[in-house]
């Protein structure tokens, strides 16, 4: 009889089990199911072992590599992590458990989340945050339509500046959607002032944006929210964790709803995921937020204790009205985040943000004084910039990998006429020596 | 127990970051600064490793109780995969490198698991290709919905609704409505399958799909199915499979056979992807070949040399779903069983999953209200009406508790009044069957005898039954330092 390598009957068990229930085959329990709907044929190979398992996927893994100098970022970076974050993140307590739908067994990760939830709010300078959404394009996706809801409004404005991969994002998602769905374009790297003056206007329901935005400059966005207040729309901004150690906070200027990417705060990298979106937002907006929230309470004896609550906005309730149709958060990468922010401190992250700042700023005096490269933009930035090159950037980017350096990010792929724009992207990780081969290299190919 | 911001103490720090400055560029103006540092707690590492182990203490899991939460298949999750989800050489890859150019050589690895888990997955449900980008179930629903959408609009067809059984997962109607559609729901019949009368009556030239799951939630396998996809192909409406409860059918079934159009598949739940308290899942959708144009962006193919590239140049495609290729390492640990458990392996997992499952109704059925009068699949559904007077399935849950095992699914489905689902798994002894239907039994004997003790449930958990609507009414849902 064929096994189920992980199952825990004995051939015993089964058969006196299946006799308990008055069935004397397996093929007994689907007798109900009409014989045609059932099939034979599954043309898949033999199972393995663990280990004969281990070896072909060890020898699939080799054929990547992962050794690479990398200053690709492009919105996900390569960031040291703590041991300690893997060490705790995978206890089994955490990771085989799943939603607190009972609030008494599930403590553990309900005030894990309440603390990943403080966590943020304190990064973004916001009042409250969800426990987590799927990735920071979704993220800001379900932050749009949040916006949309609380203005009762139909057009959406954004930023050119918004990363290119979440717009594409935006736009598949909107195309089935009674919603209008408007770009706009940049001005000198930043978003242009003049030209969301001319958009907003009374049917525009939200504002869009990003910083340090897709080329990796910063920008103070406080008039551009206060416009956008003033239009009686809501501003939604995308942001970058890490920088948020250091570099003024959607929070101060005053924006309504901060989504993001939480993949710099402790996740792998992992070819594209699992990542965690964030969301944060203020107060008065709560109730219109999506994905789970945890919130203190008590029990019949005054102890404290942790739920997910204010859950009529959501699927299981309120079905095809819900504020969204997410069910899951992403708890154990918000755990992973929350260890990682623990570890670090609130000296620690600064400091994180501080070296990544400080090695893109080594970077910048280096790169730009190569002859024939300039900036794109001469304009503050965090830890990536993008450089004119006097040729093709994909060109020059697959010349270094063969040197093994992954040089950063053509922004050509999603912007016309940049064929020739370079992104490059630094963190703590990043040493002067690897810069000073990156200048090096691209000098020799130039 | 104390939050880990209430543990702070000034100037303690965790993990050291190197401090050397190489850089002499001007720090950025201060107009661009944040004000004060956020504060976030100052702990040592073994402040911070205390904290998080005690507190995975303060967590029922498989790992350490029974866990028979009814439509989430709690099922074992193999070390092994998790071992070939932490390779380096799968951890360290960045997203973006397949898209610089000469790049996709540097991950040739990668693509070919993505490649042969599609092709797996393409095998196993009957279906022509699948994407792996969902990141969750609700997700994967929501993409099969934009696809059903692009379809429709690419015949000229002028739909307005999807259908959906009220023993439906909230999800399915709520993806529907992101998706564009109204919504028809159609209440159960006697047997806890969508009333069929009903559903001919709500189908109509506007009807854009169907959404089934199947078995349903209450655990039963439908077995007009047929007819209903040949009703709904006959106004050009497309069959969705909610994948939900595929560990019932795994190896003898392919959705795709019966006549379904689209299909998700949970790889947290029949392919024994961790659920991580609650994410990250992953929904990969499955499509027939008459949907292929439409799938997501990017896709993964395999080229004549046998190397592995990304092909973007669909234009009826319905665009980027998500920034990447999805869940990448739960994607790498759905594989690793997928290879582990083989052809035989995947049915024989099934059998024994829906053979826990009736064991479990069997022994139970004299003694709570099971909805199926025969075989269940892979869960069974009672209504605990049947309890003492004044105690409720609620409070069999809170006393399951103090017995060390995580309560079953209660008051879902909606359509059955004190509902408890409870989904064995495949991954559970014959003898912990025994002792959680025995104890199933001693509460519901304590229901009539002593309802007080099964009200006062749970005892034995770090905190007692909490105060909700408080939690709702007060709204303190971010630490505030007194």
């Amino acid at each position: 009889m064929a096994v189920s390598p992980f199952a825990c009957t004995s051939p015993d068990d089964e058969k006196a089990m299946l006799a308990s229930i008055g069935a004397k085959t397996f093929d007994d329990l689907f007798a109900h199911i009409p014989a045609e709907f059932q099939s034979n044929d599954f043309n898949l190979p033999e199972g393995l072992s663990e280990m004969e398992m281990m070896q072909h996927i060890r020898a699939v893994a080799r054929k990547n590599s992962s050794d690479l100098t990398n200053f690709c970022g492009a919105g996900f970076y390569d960031h040291f992590i703590p041991a300690a974050v893997n060490s705790l993140t995978s206890r089994g307590e955490f990771f085989t458990a799943y939603t607190p739908y009972q609030p008494e067994a599930a403590q553990g990760t309900l005030q894990a989340m309440f603390e990943y939830q403080t966590a943020i709010a304190r990064l973004t300078n916001m009042e409250v945050s969800n426990s987590s959404l799927y990735d920071g394009g979704t993220a800001l996706f379900e932050g749009m339509m949040m916006a949309l809801r609380i203005t009762k409004r139909n057009r959406v404005l954004v930023d050119e500046g918004v990363s290119p991969i979440y717009r594409t994002m935006l736009r598949s998602y909107t195309r089935n959607l009674k919603i209008e769905y408007r770009e706009v374009s940049m001005s000198g790297g930043v978003a242009d002032r003049a030209a969301f003056a001319k958009q907003l206007d009374s049917t525009v329901g939200a504002v869009l944006l990003q910083n340090p935005n897709f080329f990796g400059c910063l920008d103070d966005l406080t008039d551009l929210i206060a416009q956008t207040h003033s239009a009686g729309a809501i501003a939604v901004v995308s942001a970058y964790p890490i920088s948020l150690g250091i570099v003024k906070t959607p929070g101060e200027m005053d924006a309504d709803i901060v989504t993001g990417d939480g993949q710099s705060l402790g996740l792998p990298l992992s070819f594209g995921g699992p990542y965690l979106g964030f969301m944060a937002t203020k107060k008065k907006y709560v109730r219109n937020m999506p994905g789970r929230i945890v919130g203190a309470t008590k029990d019949g004896q005054g102890r404290r204790g942790f739920v997910l609550t204010l859950q009529a906005r959501e699927q299981h309730i309120r079905r095809e009205k819900a504020a969204s149709n997410i069910c899951t958060n992403m708890q154990l990468c918000a755990l992973r985040s929350v260890v990682y922010l623990s570890l670090l401190g609130k000296h620690g992250f600064a400091d994180v943000a501080r070296q990544c700042m400080d090695r893109a700023g080594y970077a910048w005096t280096r790169l730009k004084s190569i002859k024939g490269v300039e900036p794109l933009y001469d304009r503050p930035f965090f830890n990536e910039f993008a450089l004119k090159l006097p040729k093709d950037a994909g060109e020059v980017v697959s010349d270094l990998i063969s040197e093994g350096i992954a040089a950063g990010f053509p922004a050509g792929r999603y912007y016309t006429g940049m064929e020739n724009v370079l992104l490059c992207a630094f963190t703590e990780k990043r040493t002067k020596m690897e810069i000073d081969i990156l200048a090096a290299k691209l000098e020799s190919v130039l | 127990m104390k939050l880990i911001y209430e543990i702070s103490s000034k100037g303690r720090g965790g993990v050291r970051i190197p401090e050397d400055r190489i850089s002499e560029h001007d720090i950025i103006s201060e107009n661009l600064l944040r004000a004060t540092p956020a504060e976030l707690p100052e702990v040592s590492e073994s402040e911070v490793v205390r904290h998080y182990t005690k507190l995975s203490r303060r967590n029922y899991s498989v790992d350490t109780h029974f866990y028979p939460l009814g439509s989430c298949t709690m099922k074992h999750n193999p070390r092994a995969c998790e071992a070939a989800a932490s390779l380096p050489d799968l951890c360290e890859t960045h997203p973006l490198w397949p898209q610089l150019r000469h790049g996709g050589l540097l991950t040739q690895g990668s693509l070919q698991i993505l490649y042969s888990l599609e092709r797996m997955l393409s095998e196993i449900t009957g279906l022509a290709e699948f994407t792996l980008q969902p990141m969750a179930g609700s997700h994967g629903e929501l993409t099969a919905v934009m696809m059903m959408a692009a379809y429709h609009r690419d015949r000229g067809n002028k739909k307005t609704h999807i259908i959906i059984p009220d023993s439906a997962h909230g999800t399915n109607p709520a993806s529907a409505a992101l998706g564009g559609y109204a919504v028809v729901t159609i209440p159960s019949d006697a047997s806890g399958d969508m009333d069929i009368e009903l559903f001919k009556k709500a189908l109509n030239n506007e009807t854009a799909g169907v959404m089934l799951t199947l078995p349903s939630t209450l655990g039963v396998f439908n077995p007009r199915v047929k007819e209903i996809i040949k009703a709904v192909h006959e106004v050009d409406g497309l069959m969705y499979y909610d994948g939900a409860n595929f560990n019932a059918i795994m190896g003898r079934i392919k959705p795709g056979e019966l006549g379904f159009d689209l299909c998700h598949l949970n790889l947290h739940k029949s392919f024994s992807t961790p659920h991580g308290g609650g994410g990250p899942g992953t929904g990969p959708v499955g499509v027939c070949e008459k949907l292929r144009p439409y799938l997501p962006i990017s896709r993964v193919a395999k080229t004549k040399d046998g190397t592995y590239t990304l092909d973007y140049d669909f234009p009826k495609s319905i665009g980027y779903i998500a920034p990447f290729y999805g869940n990448f390492a739960i994607l790498v640990r759905a594989y690793a069983y997928l290879l582990m458990l083989g052809r035989d392996g995947l049915r024989a997992t099934s059998d024994r999953a829906v053979l826990n499952a009736n064991y479990v109704q069997e022994k139970l059925r004299p003694y709570f209200a099971a909805v199926t009068k025969g075989r269940c699949m892979h869960e069974c559904v009672f209504s605990g009406k049947t309890l003492g007077e004044g105690v409720h399935t609620l409070d069999l849950a809170k006393a399951l508790l103090d017995r060390g095992y995580h309560a079953p699914t209660i008051y879902f489905p909606l359509n059955v009044p004190e509902a408890i689902m409870i989904e064995p798994t495949e991954t559970e002894t014959r003898e912990t069957l025994d002792a959680f239907c025995k104890d199933m039994i001693e509460i519901f004997e304590l229901s009539k005898t002593d309802p007080d003790a099964v009200h006062a449930a749970p005892v034995t958990t770090p905190v007692g039954r909490l105060d909700e609507v408080a939690a709702a009414k007060n709204m303190e849902l971010v630490y505030q330092a007194p």
